[in-house]
């Protein structure tokens, strides 16, 4: 129990007020802990704006999403009017539409850039681990929150989308179809479908998110920020005081410097939002104005941009590629039983591992595997801190060629969206599935070429110039 | 906090900073508060209502819909309109002076609380709870009513009395007369409910 | 599992439907100040309310918004509003939409929202789709209402404006197919006018351009006031960039 401590008896009548709630409620330790006395590298880059504009973009999205519920039907019969009635009816209501549709767009672009800093710094690795995990397990509940959020307006894109995506759990083998039944509430996307995904949307997954967002900020703070040289600060004390060298405090240092990244961001945010809110397509799809049809499918469908790479990856695995894939399993298989360290019964395991594995393959269909591509990309970035063997946390102190490697990935995960948004084509689909592998090489080999290379000395202090 | 003089650079900025910062925030919440305004399909359920009351006869009375509630019309007849001076006495604010911008509009200032005073219009919500009254234009005894009734209305929720120009009885739960709502004659025969000019 | 099999070839069959509305032309631009100019707007709500309002409805849309280009309540329950509906209420029409499918082949959609619904990414806007739209019909005795549309092939709308463009029929040539060797698809390579309407041709065009501008407007009538309070956001947040950075590097010049 924390010793009750009076104000000196002349205190202002602030001072005396902060000691009766500190002597109830750990106010000023929260604030030290967490922001004046909370001593982060000084060294940040341009990088190290996004995890601060998720954070605002998440209040954006839960204040406007607040204001839309107030006049926001989900009813089938009444919700595409209500969006309709938002955007003409209620006063500037049309304000609140765009800030949040603009927002779910600004909520991915944010979070893959700030995702993208962990992965090229080595945020994720030890002691860091269970920050990344918090984080990756808030990248899923922002995809479900976002598709859950499409269906809303009720138009051609919201319904076909949501069928297509339902039925992707229908072929999950012998549960499939009676879990995509479970997951409507009814034979076909509908009225039952439309009220369980609101409130998953307003109520469960914000809920979710909120928690994991604390739980990935605490667990950071235990541990202490990473920085773009991957300088552990702790490990070079300051004088007397503690205080890392190469630290400075949170606040007022990083809360000063976030507000120019929430200005400069708000700045773009708002050009998109009052000049063009549709962003040609990309924002608010077109087909979307047309409220949906159970009877008439879009000549085009393509999920949200922000979804299109997996949707790329769970398109490109057509029966050829399950048969590349079956090959890619053996070959593995045979290379962990030749060069692996583990004994004859991990070796027996593996082969007859591998030998099941081809069996399913060869026996689902190459939709279900599809499916399990998709979900396995996302799933494979919970490993990341288990599957970087470099000696080094931050790219700047790989070998040069590992940026390529690097580069390589990022241009086909952009190829993988930007495919995902096409009409599928024969020479589309082949770059697809080599950009699938490619993504998958890139992590699942990563044990094997994060340790190939000359590595450059890692400084003791950060690399910092004085500015400002 | 940092131990570090009070730099007055730092100062001035914090100050422009918040001041901006304080600018931005309420521009920001005026259209979400804006939000919970009246939206324009609640405007159009509100619009003003025509009623013809070519077919109105003497002592007969019709009820229209304006904004959710009762308005009447009643065509009061000579005798009724002669016993409006008579029971001032009997009444709680004979001279409607009670929240006059709210119940009794400039037009209505006088002793029949209308323009003209062969028509009256009224909201038919009794000002206790919210009931609506029923009709009793008959005068003499009735149940409920005293022996000198000289016709007006009743409340069947808790037994307020009205006269014919909607003025509230003494010792009644309701505390004001009826509310005479904005209206105006589009022709003789025609009236406009809800609003005040043409 | 059937299911995915089901939508799938939806999706491949409708793919090939794309490729064949690709053989649809190549659509015009519209032209886009038409939407500032408050004239065209009104010549626009005129001939929206005469010809379109008939079949099909624009229920998002209050008459009484066209306040917004520059029309008075009385102007609009004179010559907009021929129903008995009260200026406040929505663009609903009487028609039956079961007797429209009948009629058409199709309940005629809503117009509320078109512009912005036929927008096509690589194609254009949906004022341009429109523009082109209303300016490519032509006659086909083949087709139950007497026309086509180079537009929208087999459109089940007939030519509304018929009187105004008059009649024209158009020339197709065979052309060998660039998707399949060694067949060939029609062309299409001009019209003709069968009779004439009482518009010149480019007078026509600018009434068009009247009409789909004021379905551009009524798609979004926010449209002008959010770009032109869009100018002020972004000049106050520009202010803010400024302050944030000169507060930013009043507490960073001490950091070493």
């Amino acid at each position: 129990m924390a010793d009750t401590m009076d104000a000196p008896k002349d205190a202002s009548a602030g001072r005396r007020l902060l000691a009766w709630i500190d002597n109830r409620f750990p106010a000023s330790r929260l604030w030290n802990e967490h922001l004046a006395q909370y001593y982060a590298p000084k060294n940040f880059n341009l990088w190290y704006y996004f995890g601060s504009l998720a954070l605002v973009v998440l209040a954006i999205q839960i204040v406007t999403g607040i204001f839309l519920t107030m006049h926001y039907k989900p009813d089938a019969a009444l919700a595409f009017a209500s969006v309709e009635y938002i955007m003409r009816d209620v006063p500037w209501g049309w304000l609140v539409r765009y800030l949040h549709s603009t927002g779910a767009s600004a909520f991915f672009i944010v979070v893959y850039l700030h995702m993208y800093r962990g992965l090229i710094y080595g945020s994720y690795r030890k002691p860091r681990e269970l920050v990344w995990i918090f984080g990756c397990l808030i990248f899923l509940c922002l995809m479900a929150e976002a598709f859950f959020g499409y269906l809303l307006p009720w138009g051609q894109m919201s319904y076909w989308g949501a069928q297509v995506i339902v039925n992707l759990f229908a072929a999950i083998p012998f549960i499939g179809p009676d879990l995509a039944l479970l997951i409507r509430g009814d034979y076909v996307v509908g009225d039952a479908t439309l009220n369980r995904f609101f409130a998953f949307h307003v109520v469960a997954v914000p809920l979710a998110l909120i928690g994991l967002v604390i739980a990935h900020i605490m667990a950071l703070h235990e541990v202490g920020s990473n920085n773009p040289d991957g300088v552990e600060i702790k490990a070079l004390p300051g004088d007397k005081t503690g205080v890392p060298r190469d630290g400075i405090a949170f606040h007022p240092y990083y809360t000063v410097h976030d507000i120019v990244g929430v200005a400069v961001f708000l700045f773009i945010f708002c050009a998109v939002v009052f000049f063009a809110p549709e962003l040609g397509g990309y924002f608010l799809e077109y087909n979307n104005f047309i409220p949906a049809n159970p009877l008439q499918t879009p000549a085009h469908i393509a999920p949200v941009w922000y979804f299109t790479p997996y949707y790329s990856m769970l398109r490109a695995t057509t029966d050829p590629m399950v048969n590349v894939l079956a090959g890619a399993v053996v070959a593995g298989a045979v290379l962990a039983v030749w060069k692996g360290r583990s004994g004859i019964a991990g070796k027996a395991a593996l082969a007859v591992g591998a030998l099941v594995a081809v069996f399913l393959l060869k026996t689902f269909d190459a939709k279900f595997w599809g499916v399990v591509v998709m979900g396995a990309a996302v799933i494979v970035l919970f490993f990341l801190p288990w599957l970087d063997r470099s000696p080094v946390r931050s790219i700047r102190y790989r070998p040069g060629w590992h940026k390529a490697v690097y580069g390589l990935f990022v241009a086909f995960f952009l190829v993988l969206g930007y495919l995902g948004a096409q009409a599928p084509r024969p020479a589309g689909t082949l770059i697809a599935q080599i950009g699938t592998f490619v993504y998958f090489a890139f992590f699942l080999l990563m044990p094997w070429w994060s340790r190939l290379g000359e590595f450059k000395p890692v400084p003791e202090r950060v690399t910092f110039a004085a500015h400002g | 906090m940092t131990e570090q003089p009070a730099d007055p650079r730092r100062r001035t900025w914090v100050a422009i900073a918040c001041g901006a910062g304080a600018v931005g925030t309420v521009a920001a919440a005026v259209p979400f508060v804006a939000t919970f305004q009246p939206s324009e399909r609640a405007r159009a359920a509100g619009a003003p209502v025509e009623v013809d009351v070519g077919a109105l006869k003497p002592g007969e009375k019709i009820t229209v819909e304006w904004r959710g509630r009762p308005v009447w019309i009643v065509r009061r007849t000579p005798e009724q309109l002669a016993s409006l001076s008579k029971h001032d006495a009997q009444l709680a604010d004979p001279k409607s002076q009670r929240n006059p911008d709210e119940l009794t509009p400039e037009y209505a200032r006088n002793e029949y609380r209308s323009r003209k005073p062969e028509l009256f219009v009224a909201v038919g919500i009794c000002s206790h709870l919210g009931c609506s009254p029923v009709d009793r234009f008959q005068p003499g005894p009735q149940p409920s009513l005293p022996d000198d009734w000289q016709g007006g209305f009743l409340c069947p929720c808790h037994g307020s009395t009205f006269d014919m120009a909607g003025r509230v009885y003494q010792n009644k739960p309701a505390p004001t007369n009826l509310e005479v709502p904005p209206y105006t004659y589009l022709s003789d025969t025609r009236l406009l409910i809800g609003e005040d000019k043409a | 599992m059937k299911r995915l099999l089901i939508v799938l070839a939806a999706w491949l069959s409708l793919a090939g439907t794309a490729r064949a509305a690709d053989a649809a032309i190549a659509w015009d631009r519209f032209p886009v100040e038409r939407i500032t100019n408050l004239a065209a707007l009104q010549n626009g709500a005129r001939l929206f309310v005469n010809y379109c309002l008939n079949c099909h409805s624009a229920q998002y849309m209050r008459y009484n918004r066209m306040r917004e280009i520059g029309l008075s309540e009385d102007q609009i329950r004179e010559h907009l509003v021929f129903t008995s509906q009260k200026v406040g209420e929505t663009m609903r029409v009487a028609i039956d939409p079961l007797q429209a499918k009948d009629w058409f082949g199709n309940t005629p959609p809503d117009l509320s929202v078109i512009a912005r619904s036929r927008s096509a990414i690589g194609q254009g806007s949906g004022a341009d789709y429109l523009y082109t739209f209303l300016r490519s019909f032509y006659r086909d005795d083949t087709k139950e209402t007497g026309w086509n549309n180079l537009a929208f092939p087999n459109v089940g709308m007939p030519h509304v404006l018929w009187e105004l463009q008059g009649q024209r029929s158009a020339r197709f040539a065979e052309v060998p197919d660039p998707h399949a060797a060694g067949k060939t698809v029609q062309r299409w390579v001009g019209y003709e006018q069968i009779a004439p309407g009482t518009l010149p041709a480019h007078e026509y065009d600018l009434a068009v351009a009247d009409l789909v501008a004021f379905l551009a407007w009524m798609a979004e009538p926010t449209q002008r006031d959010r770009v032109r309070l869009g100018v002020w956001v972004l000049l106050f947040l520009a202010l803010c960039v400024v302050i944030a950075w000169r507060l930013n590097a009043a507490y960073w010049k001490d950091v070493h």
